[in-house]
């Protein structure tokens, strides 16, 4: 089935304000598990607005930018959850301000 | 018709990143913001991009929630820390900063509110990406693979010293 024509400002609005919404969130949570969700957030928005520009031209290059989206957030929640268990091992908390100085 | 569709999913996908950013329990937070990547995917599928629609699904919304879903059950967290999370969720914490990003999204609507055109409703198929993936973009799979590499390492390394000091300890 073909695409639906939407207008182009109104797909990056919306990349735009789940970006903001991310940003928000990283800094007003202070629980590394929100931060990372945050993160989440924001990198998913930005894919959103590379594949409404691709969709805008009916280009696979969007698409394809997506895909490298995807591999770095995969990347990075797996490098991420990792340090979650490193600090809540040694810190016995999730908040990140007790946890500021890296030699515990 | 579609349009109205394309919408609907753009509602649910903002309300619910909302809610998941505003709650207290991570598990909480997680539902949500599935529920958030289900619409986005539906967004992408809108737009003609079936392939990243699913691959939202499959990788977004399954494989990555699922690692934070398995984090959240090994750290086994309690209902201690979500008083402390509530009081930092209060009013005053998050109005300064709020204020400044909603400017910052408005300038970027007024700029964007004269740009000319919508999206085409092409369709581009998996088989015009899978093409342009490993034709001109093959160093970009080559960059991506060594992330990836790079990732496994890492996390291989935070998780062992976890799972063997953990076992230590009994």
């Amino acid at each position: 089935m073909g695409g639906v024509g939407v207008p182009m400002e109104h797909a990056l609005i919306l990349a735009g304000m789940l970006f903001c919404m991310g940003a928000l969130g990283l800094m007003l949570r202070r629980n590394i598990i929100f931060m990372l969700l945050s993160l989440e957030v924001m990198l998913n928005a930005a894919a959103l607005a590379f594949v409404a520009a691709g969709a805008r031209w009916g280009q696979a290059d969007g698409q394809i930018m997506f895909l490298l989206i995807l591999t770095i957030a995969a990347a990075e929640v797996a490098i991420g959850l990792g340090l979650v268990l490193q600090i809540q091992r040694r810190f016995k908390t999730l908040d990140m301000d007790s946890a500021n100085r890296l030699r515990g | 018709m579609m349009t109205v569709l394309f919408y609907t999913a753009a509602v649910i996908a903002l309300a619910s990143t909302a809610l998941a950013l505003t709650r207290a329990n991570a598990a909480h937070a997680l539902i949500y913001l599935i529920v958030s990547l289900l619409a986005i995917a539906v967004t992408f599928f809108l737009m003609g991009a079936p392939f990243a629609a699913a691959l939202e699904i499959v990788i977004y919304a399954g494989a990555i929630m699922v690692l934070f879903v398995f984090v959240i059950m090994m750290l086994n967290l309690g209902d201690a820390g979500d008083a402390r999370e509530m009081q930092w969720l209060s009013a005053r914490h998050w109005i300064l900063p709020g204020i400044m990003a909603g400017l910052l999204l408005l300038e970027m609507m007024l700029a964007l509110s004269g740009s000319p055109g919508a999206t085409s409703g092409v369709s581009v198929d998996p088989k015009a990406v899978g093409l342009a993936l490993f034709g001109p973009y093959v160093l970009a799979v080559e960059i991506a693979s060594m992330l990836l590499l790079a990732g496994l390492i890492g996390a291989y390394h935070l998780g062992r010293r976890f799972i063997i000091r953990g076992g230590e300890r009994g």
